[in-house]
Protein backbone atom coordinates (compact mmCIF):
# COMPACT_ATOMS: atom_id res chain seq x y z
CA UNK A 1 0.00 0.00 0.00
CA UNK A 2 1.14 3.38 -0.69
CA UNK A 3 1.23 6.18 1.31
CA UNK A 4 -1.70 8.43 0.14
CA UNK A 5 -1.27 11.09 2.52
CA UNK A 6 2.24 11.58 4.13
CA UNK A 7 2.89 13.16 7.71
CA UNK A 8 3.54 16.88 6.72
CA UNK A 9 0.00 16.27 4.86
CA UNK A 10 0.78 16.13 1.22
CA UNK A 11 -0.30 14.23 -1.05
CA UNK A 12 1.37 11.29 -3.16
CA UNK A 13 2.17 13.84 -5.94
CA UNK A 14 3.31 16.61 -3.36
CA UNK A 15 -0.24 18.24 -3.44
CA UNK A 16 -2.00 19.69 -0.07
CA UNK A 17 -5.90 18.32 0.26
CA UNK A 18 -7.70 21.57 -1.25
CA UNK A 19 -5.08 21.91 -4.35
CA UNK A 20 -5.98 20.96 -8.07
CA UNK A 21 -3.68 19.32 -10.05
CA UNK A 22 -1.90 21.40 -13.34
CA UNK A 23 -5.11 22.57 -15.40
CA UNK A 24 -4.79 23.62 -18.81
CA UNK A 25 -7.41 24.22 -21.58
CA UNK A 26 -7.16 24.84 -25.06
CA UNK A 27 -9.80 26.28 -27.39
CA UNK A 28 -10.48 25.21 -31.06
CA UNK A 29 -8.06 22.48 -31.62
CA UNK A 30 -9.50 20.79 -34.32
CA UNK A 31 -10.84 22.58 -37.67
CA UNK A 32 -13.68 20.56 -38.51
CA UNK A 33 -15.33 20.88 -35.37
CA UNK A 34 -17.81 23.48 -34.50
CA UNK A 35 -16.56 23.89 -31.35
CA UNK A 36 -13.82 22.12 -29.86
CA UNK A 37 -11.21 22.00 -27.22
CA UNK A 38 -8.46 19.89 -25.30
CA UNK A 39 -7.84 19.42 -21.66
CA UNK A 40 -5.14 18.49 -19.36
CA UNK A 41 -5.91 17.51 -15.47
CA UNK A 42 -2.95 16.19 -14.16
CA UNK A 43 -2.24 13.40 -16.72
CA UNK A 44 -6.01 13.62 -18.27
CA UNK A 45 -5.72 14.31 -22.04
CA UNK A 46 -9.12 15.07 -23.30
CA UNK A 47 -10.32 16.26 -26.69
CA UNK A 48 -13.86 17.84 -27.15
CA UNK A 49 -15.59 18.61 -30.40
CA UNK A 50 -19.16 19.70 -31.05
CA UNK A 51 -20.83 19.09 -34.40
CA UNK A 52 -24.21 21.07 -34.66
CA UNK A 53 -26.41 22.26 -34.80
CA UNK A 54 -27.03 20.18 -37.88
CA UNK A 55 -29.65 17.88 -39.23
CA UNK A 56 -30.62 14.95 -37.22
CA UNK A 57 -30.00 11.06 -38.41
CA UNK A 58 -31.93 9.41 -38.31
CA UNK A 59 -34.48 11.78 -38.85
CA UNK A 60 -37.23 10.31 -36.75
CA UNK A 61 -35.42 11.25 -33.46
CA UNK A 62 -35.64 15.16 -34.57
CA UNK A 63 -38.17 17.01 -32.20
CA UNK A 64 -40.10 19.82 -33.18
CA UNK A 65 -39.56 22.46 -30.68
CA UNK A 66 -35.57 21.66 -29.49
CA UNK A 67 -32.22 20.43 -30.74
CA UNK A 68 -31.71 16.96 -29.71
CA UNK A 69 -28.13 16.68 -27.51
CA UNK A 70 -26.21 13.80 -27.93
CA UNK A 71 -22.91 12.71 -25.77
CA UNK A 72 -20.51 10.38 -26.62
CA UNK A 73 -17.97 10.02 -23.84
CA UNK A 74 -15.20 7.33 -25.23
CA UNK A 75 -11.35 6.16 -24.07
CA UNK A 76 -8.46 5.73 -26.35
CA UNK A 77 -7.56 2.06 -25.80
CA UNK A 78 -3.78 2.84 -25.18
CA UNK A 79 -5.39 5.48 -22.16
CA UNK A 80 -5.22 3.58 -19.41
CA UNK A 81 -2.61 0.84 -18.44
CA UNK A 82 -4.55 -2.43 -19.46
CA UNK A 83 -5.67 -1.97 -23.16
CA UNK A 84 -9.13 -1.04 -23.18
CA UNK A 85 -11.36 -2.82 -26.08
CA UNK A 86 -12.29 0.22 -28.41
CA UNK A 87 -16.34 -0.81 -28.56
CA UNK A 88 -18.21 1.55 -25.56
CA UNK A 89 -18.04 -0.48 -22.21
CA UNK A 90 -21.06 0.07 -19.88
CA UNK A 91 -19.18 2.11 -17.90
CA UNK A 92 -18.40 4.81 -20.83
CA UNK A 93 -22.46 4.37 -21.64
CA UNK A 94 -23.34 5.31 -18.23
CA UNK A 95 -20.56 8.57 -18.66
CA UNK A 96 -21.84 9.42 -21.51
CA UNK A 97 -25.42 9.36 -20.11
CA UNK A 98 -24.19 11.59 -16.98
CA UNK A 99 -22.28 14.03 -18.99
CA UNK A 100 -25.07 14.39 -21.80
CA UNK A 101 -27.13 15.39 -18.51
CA UNK A 102 -24.41 17.74 -16.65
CA UNK A 103 -24.40 19.52 -19.87
CA UNK A 104 -27.95 19.63 -20.96
CA UNK A 105 -29.54 22.26 -18.25
CA UNK A 106 -27.31 24.76 -19.35
CA UNK A 107 -27.95 24.98 -23.06
CA UNK A 108 -30.93 26.40 -24.45
CA UNK A 109 -32.06 24.00 -27.24
CA UNK A 110 -35.19 25.44 -27.42
CA UNK A 111 -33.18 27.69 -30.19
CA UNK A 112 -32.47 25.40 -32.59
CA UNK A 113 -35.91 22.91 -33.13
CA UNK A 114 -35.56 19.89 -35.59
CA UNK A 115 -31.72 19.52 -35.14
CA UNK A 116 -29.18 17.91 -33.31
CA UNK A 117 -25.94 18.70 -31.28
CA UNK A 118 -23.56 16.27 -30.91
CA UNK A 119 -20.67 16.18 -28.46
CA UNK A 120 -18.01 14.13 -28.73
CA UNK A 121 -15.35 13.88 -25.75
CA UNK A 122 -12.09 11.38 -26.81
CA UNK A 123 -9.92 10.33 -23.72
CA UNK A 124 -6.61 10.10 -24.77
CA UNK A 125 -5.54 9.16 -21.34
CA UNK A 126 -6.77 8.69 -18.86
CA UNK A 127 -6.07 9.74 -14.83
CA UNK A 128 -8.43 9.46 -11.93
CA UNK A 129 -11.07 12.27 -12.73
CA UNK A 130 -11.72 11.98 -17.12
CA UNK A 131 -15.41 12.74 -16.45
CA UNK A 132 -15.14 16.11 -14.73
CA UNK A 133 -12.19 16.53 -17.04
CA UNK A 134 -14.37 15.85 -19.96
CA UNK A 135 -17.21 17.80 -18.69
CA UNK A 136 -15.09 21.08 -18.09
CA UNK A 137 -13.86 20.68 -21.83
CA UNK A 138 -16.97 19.74 -23.09
CA UNK A 139 -18.67 23.33 -21.76
CA UNK A 140 -15.82 24.68 -22.81
CA UNK A 141 -16.07 23.22 -26.99
CA UNK A 142 -20.05 24.30 -26.21
CA UNK A 143 -18.99 27.94 -25.98
CA UNK A 144 -16.51 27.45 -28.76
CA UNK A 145 -19.46 26.38 -30.99
CA UNK A 146 -21.29 29.48 -30.09
CA UNK A 147 -24.59 27.76 -29.22
CA UNK A 148 -26.31 29.78 -26.96
CA UNK A 149 -26.29 29.02 -23.15
CA UNK A 150 -27.40 29.83 -20.02
CA UNK A 151 -24.11 29.09 -17.86
CA UNK A 152 -20.71 27.58 -18.04
CA UNK A 153 -20.50 23.97 -16.57
CA UNK A 154 -17.74 23.22 -14.34
CA UNK A 155 -16.91 19.53 -12.55
CA UNK A 156 -14.71 18.36 -10.42
CA UNK A 157 -14.60 15.81 -8.10
CA UNK A 158 -13.72 15.62 -4.41
CA UNK A 159 -12.87 12.79 -2.29
CA UNK A 160 -11.88 10.81 1.18
CA UNK A 161 -8.30 9.88 0.79
CA UNK A 162 -6.35 8.03 3.78
CA UNK A 163 -9.02 9.54 6.24
CA UNK A 164 -9.12 13.11 4.67
CA UNK A 165 -11.91 14.83 2.57
CA UNK A 166 -9.55 16.07 -0.51
CA UNK A 167 -10.12 17.50 -3.86
CA UNK A 168 -9.57 16.42 -7.45
CA UNK A 169 -8.58 12.89 -6.89
CA UNK A 170 -5.68 11.20 -9.77
CA UNK A 171 -5.72 7.93 -10.65
CA UNK A 172 -4.04 6.22 -6.95
CA UNK A 173 -6.34 8.35 -4.88
CA UNK A 174 -8.98 7.67 -6.96
CA UNK A 175 -8.40 3.58 -6.67
CA UNK A 176 -7.23 3.06 -3.18
CA UNK A 177 -8.94 6.08 -1.43
CA UNK A 178 -12.08 5.59 0.15
CA UNK A 179 -14.60 7.69 -1.53
CA UNK A 180 -14.87 9.46 -5.13
CA UNK A 181 -17.87 12.82 -5.25
CA UNK A 182 -17.62 13.80 -8.73
CA UNK A 183 -19.70 17.07 -9.38
CA UNK A 184 -20.26 19.54 -12.12
CA UNK A 185 -22.49 22.60 -11.11
CA UNK A 186 -23.43 25.86 -13.45
CA UNK A 187 -21.38 28.24 -11.50
CA UNK A 188 -22.97 31.27 -12.23
CA UNK A 189 -26.82 30.08 -10.92
CA UNK A 190 -25.44 27.87 -8.83
CA UNK A 191 -27.15 24.88 -10.05
CA UNK A 192 -25.69 21.16 -9.76
CA UNK A 193 -26.06 19.22 -12.92
CA UNK A 194 -23.98 16.13 -11.88
CA UNK A 195 -23.44 14.39 -9.15
CA UNK A 196 -22.11 10.88 -8.34
CA UNK A 197 -20.81 9.07 -5.19
CA UNK A 198 -19.05 5.91 -5.10
CA UNK A 199 -17.40 5.34 -1.65
CA UNK A 200 -17.79 5.53 2.28
CA UNK A 201 -18.43 8.87 3.68
CA UNK A 202 -20.20 10.27 7.17
CA UNK A 203 -22.68 12.84 6.14
CA UNK A 204 -20.78 15.54 7.59
CA UNK A 205 -17.77 14.45 5.48
CA UNK A 206 -20.18 14.19 2.58
CA UNK A 207 -21.27 17.86 3.16
CA UNK A 208 -17.72 19.18 3.42
CA UNK A 209 -16.73 17.34 0.36
CA UNK A 210 -19.74 18.83 -1.66
CA UNK A 211 -18.64 22.29 -0.83
CA UNK A 212 -14.88 21.64 -1.32
CA UNK A 213 -15.65 20.47 -5.17
CA UNK A 214 -18.28 23.40 -5.50
CA UNK A 215 -15.10 25.88 -4.20
CA UNK A 216 -13.15 23.71 -6.70
CA UNK A 217 -14.98 24.56 -9.49
CA UNK A 218 -15.45 28.02 -9.10
CA UNK A 219 -11.56 27.72 -9.24
CA UNK A 220 -11.65 25.95 -12.67
CA UNK A 221 -14.11 27.76 -14.24
CA UNK A 222 -11.85 30.42 -14.10
CA UNK A 223 -9.47 28.72 -15.95
CA UNK A 224 -12.51 28.04 -18.71
CA UNK A 225 -12.83 31.78 -19.06
CA UNK A 226 -9.61 32.19 -19.37
CA UNK A 227 -9.29 30.36 -22.32
CA UNK A 228 -12.12 31.05 -23.82
CA UNK A 229 -11.02 35.01 -23.74
CA UNK A 230 -7.54 33.86 -24.86
CA UNK A 231 -8.97 32.72 -28.16
CA UNK A 232 -11.36 35.46 -29.05
CA UNK A 233 -10.14 38.45 -27.02
CA UNK A 234 -6.38 37.52 -27.29
CA UNK A 235 -3.32 36.51 -24.76
CA UNK A 236 -4.09 37.52 -21.58
CA UNK A 237 -5.75 35.11 -18.26
CA UNK A 238 -5.30 31.40 -19.64
CA UNK A 239 -3.83 28.64 -17.63
CA UNK A 240 -3.40 27.97 -13.64
CA UNK A 241 0.45 27.21 -13.16
CA UNK B 1 -24.66 7.43 -29.00
CA UNK B 2 -27.92 7.93 -26.93
CA UNK B 3 -30.36 10.93 -27.57
CA UNK B 4 -32.11 13.07 -24.82
CA UNK B 5 -35.10 12.90 -25.18
CA UNK B 6 -37.83 9.48 -24.56
CA UNK B 7 -41.02 9.61 -26.73
CA UNK B 8 -42.65 8.35 -24.39
CA UNK B 9 -45.22 9.59 -21.51
CA UNK B 10 -46.16 12.47 -23.45
CA UNK B 11 -49.58 13.19 -21.82
CA UNK B 12 -48.05 12.67 -18.08
CA UNK B 13 -45.89 15.53 -19.63
CA UNK B 14 -48.42 17.71 -20.78
CA UNK B 15 -49.92 17.49 -17.10
CA UNK B 16 -46.83 18.96 -15.24
CA UNK B 17 -48.65 21.76 -14.19
CA UNK B 18 -51.16 20.43 -12.74
CA UNK B 19 -49.05 18.04 -10.82
CA UNK B 20 -46.73 21.39 -10.12
CA UNK B 21 -49.93 22.98 -8.57
CA UNK B 22 -50.80 19.57 -6.40
CA UNK B 23 -47.59 19.32 -5.15
CA UNK B 24 -47.03 23.04 -3.97
CA UNK B 25 -49.80 22.34 -1.67
CA UNK B 26 -48.04 19.24 -0.21
CA UNK B 27 -50.36 16.75 -2.17
CA UNK B 28 -49.63 13.49 -4.72
CA UNK B 29 -51.84 12.21 -7.06
CA UNK B 30 -51.96 9.10 -4.65
CA UNK B 31 -52.66 11.31 -1.64
CA UNK B 32 -49.41 10.06 -0.14
CA UNK B 33 -47.03 12.79 1.39
CA UNK B 34 -44.16 14.41 -0.09
CA UNK B 35 -41.67 11.77 2.17
CA UNK B 36 -43.75 8.91 2.49
CA UNK B 37 -43.12 5.50 0.17
CA UNK B 38 -45.45 3.05 -1.06
CA UNK B 39 -46.10 0.08 0.13
CA UNK B 40 -42.62 -2.29 0.33
CA UNK B 41 -43.38 -5.86 -0.01
CA UNK B 42 -40.33 -8.32 0.20
CA UNK B 43 -40.70 -12.09 -0.55
CA UNK B 44 -37.61 -14.17 -0.80
CA UNK B 45 -36.58 -17.70 -2.07
CA UNK B 46 -39.31 -16.84 -4.84
CA UNK B 47 -37.11 -18.91 -7.29
CA UNK B 48 -36.01 -22.45 -6.33
CA UNK B 49 -33.14 -22.80 -9.15
CA UNK B 50 -31.51 -19.61 -8.07
CA UNK B 51 -29.28 -19.74 -5.04
CA UNK B 52 -30.85 -16.76 -4.02
CA UNK B 53 -33.81 -14.82 -5.38
CA UNK B 54 -35.61 -12.11 -4.18
CA UNK B 55 -39.15 -10.27 -5.51
CA UNK B 56 -39.96 -6.43 -4.29
CA UNK B 57 -43.12 -4.51 -5.09
CA UNK B 58 -42.74 -0.92 -4.57
CA UNK B 59 -46.56 0.07 -5.38
CA UNK B 60 -47.02 -1.42 -8.50
CA UNK B 61 -43.60 -1.39 -9.30
CA UNK B 62 -42.53 -5.01 -9.40
CA UNK B 63 -39.24 -6.76 -9.62
CA UNK B 64 -37.38 -9.79 -9.28
CA UNK B 65 -33.55 -10.48 -8.68
CA UNK B 66 -32.32 -13.89 -8.78
CA UNK B 67 -28.32 -14.72 -7.79
CA UNK B 68 -26.56 -17.40 -9.43
CA UNK B 69 -22.72 -18.22 -7.58
CA UNK B 70 -20.06 -20.07 -9.92
CA UNK B 71 -16.68 -20.06 -9.61
CA UNK B 72 -14.43 -18.34 -11.72
CA UNK B 73 -10.75 -16.55 -12.54
CA UNK B 74 -10.42 -13.17 -10.81
CA UNK B 75 -9.92 -9.53 -12.13
CA UNK B 76 -6.00 -9.63 -12.78
CA UNK B 77 -5.74 -6.16 -10.52
CA UNK B 78 -7.79 -8.00 -7.59
CA UNK B 79 -6.66 -11.56 -7.19
CA UNK B 80 -7.71 -11.94 -3.45
CA UNK B 81 -10.86 -11.20 -4.21
CA UNK B 82 -14.20 -13.05 -5.32
CA UNK B 83 -16.14 -11.75 -8.46
CA UNK B 84 -19.62 -9.49 -7.98
CA UNK B 85 -21.35 -8.69 -11.57
CA UNK B 86 -24.81 -6.82 -10.85
CA UNK B 87 -26.91 -7.09 -14.00
CA UNK B 88 -30.75 -5.21 -14.39
CA UNK B 89 -33.22 -5.13 -17.56
CA UNK B 90 -36.21 -3.69 -18.25
CA UNK B 91 -38.61 -6.64 -19.70
CA UNK B 92 -40.57 -5.72 -22.78
CA UNK B 93 -43.69 -6.99 -20.85
CA UNK B 94 -43.39 -3.98 -17.69
CA UNK B 95 -44.89 -1.15 -19.81
CA UNK B 96 -46.18 -0.16 -22.74
CA UNK B 97 -42.98 1.93 -23.17
CA UNK B 98 -40.70 -0.92 -22.82
CA UNK B 99 -38.79 -2.35 -25.98
CA UNK B 100 -36.93 -5.81 -26.11
CA UNK B 101 -33.15 -5.76 -27.03
CA UNK B 102 -29.81 -5.50 -25.72
CA UNK B 103 -30.14 -3.08 -22.34
CA UNK B 104 -30.12 0.39 -23.23
CA UNK B 105 -28.34 3.36 -21.51
CA UNK B 106 -31.28 3.70 -18.85
CA UNK B 107 -31.00 -0.28 -17.80
CA UNK B 108 -27.27 0.47 -18.18
CA UNK B 109 -27.36 3.13 -15.36
CA UNK B 110 -29.44 1.16 -13.14
CA UNK B 111 -27.72 -1.51 -13.09
CA UNK B 112 -24.07 0.22 -12.47
CA UNK B 113 -26.17 2.66 -9.61
CA UNK B 114 -27.36 -0.42 -7.87
CA UNK B 115 -23.78 -2.37 -8.10
CA UNK B 116 -22.27 0.50 -6.75
CA UNK B 117 -24.41 0.98 -3.47
CA UNK B 118 -23.93 -2.78 -2.74
CA UNK B 119 -20.26 -2.66 -3.59
CA UNK B 120 -19.10 0.12 -2.16
CA UNK B 121 -21.03 -0.72 1.18
CA UNK B 122 -19.30 -3.76 1.02
CA UNK B 123 -22.50 -6.13 1.60
CA UNK B 124 -20.36 -8.70 0.40
CA UNK B 125 -17.23 -9.65 2.07
CA UNK B 126 -14.98 -10.54 -1.25
CA UNK B 127 -11.93 -11.34 0.28
CA UNK B 128 -14.20 -14.21 1.56
CA UNK B 129 -15.16 -15.48 -1.45
CA UNK B 130 -10.88 -16.46 -2.99
CA UNK B 131 -10.54 -20.43 -3.12
CA UNK B 132 -6.99 -20.10 -4.93
CA UNK B 133 -5.82 -16.84 -4.78
CA UNK B 134 -4.95 -15.40 -8.36
CA UNK B 135 -6.43 -18.11 -9.95
CA UNK B 136 -10.13 -19.38 -8.97
CA UNK B 137 -12.60 -17.30 -7.07
CA UNK B 138 -16.45 -17.39 -6.44
CA UNK B 139 -18.45 -15.41 -8.70
CA UNK B 140 -21.91 -13.99 -7.46
CA UNK B 141 -23.95 -12.85 -10.58
CA UNK B 142 -27.27 -10.96 -9.39
CA UNK B 143 -29.68 -10.79 -12.25
CA UNK B 144 -32.64 -8.74 -12.13
CA UNK B 145 -35.50 -7.91 -13.99
CA UNK B 146 -37.96 -5.33 -13.79
CA UNK B 147 -41.92 -7.28 -13.94
CA UNK B 148 -43.62 -4.22 -14.09
CA UNK B 149 -42.52 0.06 -14.04
CA UNK B 150 -43.89 2.75 -12.00
CA UNK B 151 -41.17 4.74 -11.25
CA UNK B 152 -38.86 4.40 -9.07
CA UNK B 153 -36.54 1.70 -10.22
CA UNK B 154 -33.41 1.94 -8.89
CA UNK B 155 -34.59 1.34 -5.09
CA UNK B 156 -36.71 -1.41 -5.76
CA UNK B 157 -33.83 -2.58 -7.84
CA UNK B 158 -31.43 -2.29 -5.33
CA UNK B 159 -34.12 -3.65 -2.25
CA UNK B 160 -34.69 -6.95 -4.32
CA UNK B 161 -31.24 -7.41 -5.04
CA UNK B 162 -29.72 -7.14 -1.85
CA UNK B 163 -32.75 -9.30 -0.47
CA UNK B 164 -31.55 -11.61 -3.16
CA UNK B 165 -27.61 -11.77 -1.64
CA UNK B 166 -28.65 -11.87 1.76
CA UNK B 167 -30.74 -14.75 1.75
CA UNK B 168 -28.47 -17.04 -1.13
CA UNK B 169 -26.76 -19.89 0.07
CA UNK B 170 -24.19 -22.19 -1.49
CA UNK B 171 -22.27 -25.38 -1.14
CA UNK B 172 -19.12 -25.11 0.94
CA UNK B 173 -16.54 -25.85 -2.12
CA UNK B 174 -13.10 -27.02 -0.66
CA UNK B 175 -9.75 -27.31 -2.34
CA UNK B 176 -7.17 -30.14 -1.87
CA UNK B 177 -3.49 -30.00 -2.28
CA UNK B 178 -3.75 -30.92 -5.74
CA UNK B 179 -5.72 -27.76 -6.36
CA UNK B 180 -8.67 -29.64 -7.40
CA UNK B 181 -12.50 -28.04 -6.27
CA UNK B 182 -14.46 -29.61 -4.52
CA UNK B 183 -18.19 -29.40 -3.53
CA UNK B 184 -19.02 -30.07 -0.14
CA UNK B 185 -22.29 -31.39 1.82
CA UNK B 186 -22.30 -28.31 3.64
CA UNK B 187 -24.37 -25.32 2.69
CA UNK B 188 -23.35 -21.54 3.87
CA UNK B 189 -24.60 -18.30 3.21
CA UNK B 190 -22.45 -15.38 1.44
CA UNK B 191 -20.14 -13.56 3.95
CA UNK B 192 -22.39 -10.46 4.61
CA UNK B 193 -20.57 -7.66 6.71
CA UNK B 194 -23.58 -4.56 5.79
CA UNK B 195 -26.57 -3.45 4.29
CA UNK B 196 -26.83 -1.02 1.95
CA UNK B 197 -30.15 1.10 1.39
CA UNK B 198 -30.85 3.02 -1.38
CA UNK B 199 -33.07 6.00 -1.53
CA UNK B 200 -34.58 7.95 -4.27
CA UNK B 201 -35.98 11.35 -4.42
CA UNK B 202 -37.37 13.60 -7.25
CA UNK B 203 -37.15 17.14 -7.63
CA UNK B 204 -40.69 18.39 -9.14
CA UNK B 205 -40.28 22.15 -9.16
CA UNK B 206 -39.36 23.35 -5.94
CA UNK B 207 -40.14 19.82 -4.15
CA UNK B 208 -38.82 17.31 -3.24
CA UNK B 209 -40.41 13.83 -2.90
CA UNK B 210 -39.25 10.38 -2.10
CA UNK B 211 -40.10 7.09 -3.68
CA UNK B 212 -41.63 8.49 -7.25
CA UNK B 213 -44.16 7.04 -9.38
CA UNK B 214 -43.86 6.78 -12.82
CA UNK B 215 -46.40 9.94 -13.68
CA UNK B 216 -44.23 11.41 -11.14
CA UNK B 217 -40.49 10.40 -13.19
CA UNK B 218 -42.06 11.97 -16.00
CA UNK B 219 -42.39 15.39 -14.84
CA UNK B 220 -39.58 15.24 -12.87
CA UNK B 221 -36.70 18.02 -13.31
CA UNK B 222 -34.28 15.92 -11.27
CA UNK B 223 -33.57 12.94 -9.22
CA UNK B 224 -31.04 11.93 -6.83
CA UNK B 225 -30.59 8.24 -5.31
CA UNK B 226 -28.33 8.03 -1.99
CA UNK B 227 -27.51 4.98 -0.48
CA UNK B 228 -26.49 4.13 3.10
CA UNK B 229 -25.46 1.51 5.54
CA UNK B 230 -26.29 0.76 8.78
CA UNK B 231 -23.99 3.85 10.56
CA UNK B 232 -26.17 6.21 8.28
CA UNK B 233 -22.62 6.78 6.19
CA UNK B 234 -23.47 7.34 2.40
CA UNK B 235 -22.06 4.83 0.31
CA UNK B 236 -23.26 5.30 -3.11
CA UNK B 237 -25.08 8.16 -4.89
CA UNK B 238 -26.02 9.21 -8.79
CA UNK B 239 -28.34 12.59 -9.42
CA UNK B 240 -29.98 11.64 -12.49
CA UNK B 241 -31.68 13.38 -15.39
CA UNK B 242 -31.33 16.47 -17.41
CA UNK B 243 -32.50 19.23 -14.77
CA UNK B 244 -30.32 20.36 -11.80
CA UNK B 245 -30.77 20.67 -8.07
CA UNK B 246 -29.00 23.48 -6.35
CA UNK B 247 -27.17 23.61 -3.36
CA UNK B 248 -29.23 23.53 -0.69
CA UNK B 249 -31.57 20.94 -2.10
CA UNK B 250 -28.50 18.61 -2.20
CA UNK B 251 -27.75 19.04 1.28
CA UNK B 252 -31.55 18.42 2.34
CA UNK B 253 -32.29 15.44 0.02
CA UNK B 254 -28.81 14.09 2.06
CA UNK B 255 -30.81 14.30 4.87
CA UNK B 256 -34.00 13.22 4.02
CA UNK B 257 -32.69 10.10 2.46
CA UNK B 258 -30.56 9.00 5.58
CA UNK B 259 -33.98 9.18 7.54
CA UNK B 260 -35.89 7.28 5.11
CA UNK B 261 -32.82 4.65 5.02
CA UNK B 262 -33.77 3.85 8.70
CA UNK B 263 -37.03 3.30 7.80
CA UNK B 264 -37.01 1.31 5.08
CA UNK B 265 -34.02 -0.86 6.68
CA UNK B 266 -36.47 -2.29 8.72
CA UNK B 267 -38.86 -3.31 6.49
CA UNK B 268 -36.13 -4.92 4.21
CA UNK B 269 -34.73 -6.71 7.15
CA UNK B 270 -37.63 -8.27 8.18
CA UNK B 271 -38.33 -9.41 4.45
CA UNK B 272 -34.67 -11.07 4.87
CA UNK B 273 -35.00 -12.76 8.42
CA UNK B 274 -38.94 -13.85 7.22
CA UNK B 275 -36.90 -15.86 4.75
CA UNK B 276 -34.54 -17.48 7.49
CA UNK B 277 -37.06 -18.98 9.51
CA UNK B 278 -39.78 -20.30 7.48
Amino acid sequence: MVELINEKGLRIDGRGVDELRPLRIEVGVLKNADGSSYIEMGKNKIVAAVYGPKEVHPKHLALPDRSVLRCRYHMAPFSVDVRKPPQPSRREIEISKVIREALEPALILEEYPRTAINIYLEVLQADGGSRCAGITASAVALADAGISMRDMVVACAAGKVAGQVVIDLDDTEDKEGDADLPIAIMPNLNQVTLLQLDGIMAPEEFEKAFNMAVSACHRIYEVQRGALIDKYFGKGEAGEE
Amino acid sequence: MMSAVKRSMVVERLRKDQMVELLSKEKRLDNRGLLDFRDIIIETGVIERASGSAKVQVGNTQVIAGVKIETGEPFPDTPDKGLLVVNAEVLPLASAYAEPGPPDEDAIELARVVDRGIRESKMIDLSKLVLIPGRKVHAVFVDVNVLNVDGNLFDATSYATVASIATAKMPKLSVDQNGQIKRTEEIIPLPIKSIPISVTLARIGDVLLVDPTSEEEAVMDARITLVFDEEDNVCAGQKGQPGTLNFDQVKLAANIAKVKAREVRKILLEGITKDAKG
